[in-house]
């Protein structure tokens, strides 16, 4: 998060601003402290569901679902045995497999396409765009059965690969949309100073371009990702018991009889863990990522 | 920056290489047996019960006497799988072998020609078809042949404190009308001390609050449609059946009820705090088990309470059933007839403890000693239940399905579905009972219309 005291303007002179400066550190705004109380209070509202979900994944069934709501308790690794006992693996393998896959077809198409569509800036560039982004309006549910059909007609039925198409398809608009934004970004000076210094197509995309939004880059594979990794419907609907990934393991804890709050929520921590391990790893870049496209 | 960027395109390089023989290595250990390469193995597609998670764990056995079968196992939540299992059997996918089922989708899916005949197949061996429960093997018949076979099968009674009648000076009849259960909700009413008189499910779905709904609009003479498929549910009787249903649950029923289904109420009832439940038999072994529940030991047990009828009980049972488009229907009746023998049940009992047998599917389940010792106390009201359960004829009124808390029609769902948006509203006290009811009539007769089921 960025701090939000402002800077004085450029043009104060350098005592003022000294000046201003040593205010500052002498006493702090009570605006300031509103704030940071606030964005501690936003912090813990949104992270509190995680952590909530983590410590139930730690109880026994009983006290996950006690009312009023059980804050002292023994930790028992009960439910994680269930759950490594119900093998996890296949699932997971399955899991990483598609969303791997998916998120390296969707770089590797997305970006061409996004420099057609910004510094290439092919004829009807603005209708492509809008096509792209028009497939992302129909509801999956719409045309899941012609897709299981097709599935099914080509053999590709409860099969990974068939599953990371699909993720592909899903998350290549959102792709384009984003390297498009970021690829608008970059100084135009440097792309022609490396023209006239006589770098062809591939140099410029290589040596100017690639490097220059790797940030971006990451950013969207990480949000392809995740999108890939958490998505239920194709993968409910298309898989059976070779290519069933973690989503559709979860949903297999929700019992209509009995309880498993705790079960699910020890198998939802291990379904979030990859995810949050990956955010964590691309921290730095996804900050100056997600920035990229919209601060100059 | 500037002295990274010099690393840069060889370190991307060898990360990207890596990421893709990770991708490609793992792409070939998930696809590995898949495309249609296990020929000795059958898909079965479960619900997320805790009676299936037994089987999946007891299969081992079984693939143990049946080297060359091996079971693979789908397991999802109950209307997952029903949406699941359609889409592929309608589309004939042809992905499952075995599929799991209730009461309500047999006939109809037995109807449309998806399931294949079990009849043969039943009566030959030791199977021994005869020890199916009678109510049971009628509701999984389709013009009197067998479809599905039940795995466990349930009916629905009163559950009720013991310790908090006697010390309340109330006794419970061995067969309580509706109208002497309301009166002991209020008196034991005490939200006070977080007590409510009674657990009725609120929350919205068929399967939810109008299972039990149902049979309290059956047992007061009330039906959702006649013989001629006209719809009745603004008739005086059907009108009183659910003025009294959410009167009783606004009254003295449970906090946040129109959100509450069974998993609420279990909850409720298993931590103490509420004096009565109305629901499944199944629901007995939960509240016994004293790992999850605070009121093992101190429950009882009686039929579903009445008001004009014999008996009022549900019947539902989680069945197995072989979809046609099976190409190992053998292999697949291998593994059905296992699941549901005499053999299993004891099988269940000697590995995995004897409370935990499925119920309500096989009469010889309940002479079983071992049985009667570890599920004495709702062992016998779960068979009365069953037993007397009539599927044919469950009300006052003939009805043209089999069948007793859901209309046996492929319409269902979604009629279900929003009447029971209608009467939680009422529970909610966002409308009336007559306001729900007027629209739920609209909807059925439009079903009843649309469908063509009227002559």
């Amino acid at each position: 998060m960025s701090t939000l005291t402002a800077s004085p303007p450029a043009a104060t002179p350098p005592a003022a601003r000294r000046q201003a400066r040593r205010r500052r550190i002498r006493h702090v705004r009570p605006g300031d402290v509103g704030i940071g109380v606030l964005a501690w209070v936003v912090g813990i509202v949104f992270f509190f569901p995680v952590l909530w979900m983590f410590l139930t994944g730690f109880k026994q069934e009983a006290q996950a679902s006690t009312d009023p709501p059980t804050f002292v308790f023994t930790p028992t690794f009960e439910q994680y045995a269930a759950i490594l006992e119900r093998n996890f693996a296949p699932y997971f393998i399955n899991s990483l497999t598609a969303s791997v896959m998916s998120t390296i077809f969707v770089i590797a198409l997305a970006t061409p396409a996004a420099y057609a569509l910004s510094l290439a800036r092919i004829p009807r560039w603005r209708d492509s765009l809008f096509f792209f982004i028009s497939t992302r309006m129909m509801p999956a549910v719409a045309i899941i059965l012609p897709l299981y059909l097709i599935a099914k007609n080509v053999g590709m039925l409860d099969n990974v690969t068939f599953l990371a198409l699909m993720y592909t398809a899903m998350n290549l608009p959102i792709a384009v949309w984003m390297i498009r934004s970021f690829l608008l970004e970059l100084p135009k000076e440097v792309l022609e100073a490396s023209r006239m210094d006589g770098a062809g197509l591939f140099t410029e995309i290589r040596s100017i371009i690639l490097p220059m939004i790797a940030p971006g880059l990451a950013a969207t594979s990480l949000i392809c990702f995740i999108f890939a990794w958490n998505e239920f419907f194709f993968a409910v609907s298309l898989t059976a018991t070779q290519a069933a990934t973690v989503p559709v393991f979860l949903v297999g804890f929700i019992t209509s009889e009995g309880l498993f709050w705790a079960r699910l929520s020890a198998a939802s921590t291990m379904a979030a863990l990859p995810v949050i391990l990956a955010g964590w790893a691309a921290q730095k870049w996804l900050v100056r990522g997600l920035s990229l496209g919209a601060v100059k | 920056m500037a002295i990274r960027s010099r690393w840069r395109p060889t370190t991307r390089a060898a990360a990207v290489a890596a990421v893709a023989v990770l991708s490609f290595t793992t792409a070939c250990a998930g696809a590995g047996g898949g495309g249609g390469g296990d020929a000795g193995a059958v898909t079965i597609a479960t619900v997320a019960n805790p009676q299936m998670e037994d089987i999946e764990k007891l299969t081992r056995e079984f693939e143990k006497d049946h080297p060359d079968t091996k079971v693979r196992f789908v397991t999802l939540p109950e209307n997952e799988l029903r949406d699941r299992v359609t889409q592929d059997i309608a589309t004939k996918g042809g992905q499952y072998d075995i599929v799991t089922i209730g009461t309500y989708e047999t006939p109809i899916w037995a109807k449309n020609g998806w399931l294949a005949n079990l009849d043969d197949r039943a009566s030959k061996g030791d199977y021994d078809v005869g020890d199916l429960l009678t109510p049971v093997r009628e509701a999984l018949s389709y013009q009197d042949n067998l479809y599905a076979v039940p795995f466990y099968g349930e009916s629905s009674f009163l559950m009720y404190r013991k310790d908090l009648f006697d010390k309340a000076g109330l006794t419970m009849p061995e067969k309580p009308t509706w109208e002497q259960v309301a009166g002991f909700a209020k008196k034991l009413h005490d939200p006070k001390h977080k007590l409510s008189g009674i657990c009725l499910r609120g929350l919205p779905g068929w399967g939810e609050v109008l299972a039990p709904l149902n049979t309290v609009i059956l047992t007061h003479g009330g039906q959702w449609y006649d013989e001629n498929w006209n719809a009745k549910l603004t008739s005086p009787e059907t009108k009183q059946a659910v003025q009294f249903y959410v009167d009783l649950v606004r009254d003295y029923g449970e906090p946040g009820a129109p959100n509450a289904g069974f998993s609420e109420c279990l909850t409720a009832t298993g931590q103490g705090n509420a004096a009565m439940w109305y629901d499944a038999t199944v629901a007995a072994s939960l509240l016994e088990d004293p790992k999850t529940s605070k009121v093992a030991g101190k429950m009882g047990y009686v039929p579903a309470p009445v008001a004009k009828t014999e008996n009022s009980g549900w019947l539902w049972a989680w069945s197995l059933a072989i979809p046609e488009t099976s190409k190992k229907q053998d292999a697949a009746w291998e593994f059905v007839s296992w699941a549901t023998s005499k053999k299993y049940h004891k099988l269940v009992g000697e590995k995995l403890g004897w409370s935990r047998v499925p119920p309500g599917a096989r009469q010889s389940t309940y002479d079983l000693p071992e049985y009667q010792k570890a599920a004495g106390a709702f062992a016998g009201p779960t068979l009365e239940s069953i037993e007397n359960v009539n599927v044919k004829q469950p009300g006052m009124h003939p009805q043209p399905w089999v069948g007793v808390q859901y209309v046996a029609i492929p319409e269902f769902q979604d009629l279900g579905t929003k009447v029971s948006q209608e009467i939680s509203a009422a529970i909610a006290g966002r409308q009336t009972v007559d306001e729900a009811l007027t629209k739920a009539q609209r909807y059925a007769e439009a079903t009843a219309k649309e469908g063509d089921y009227q002559k």
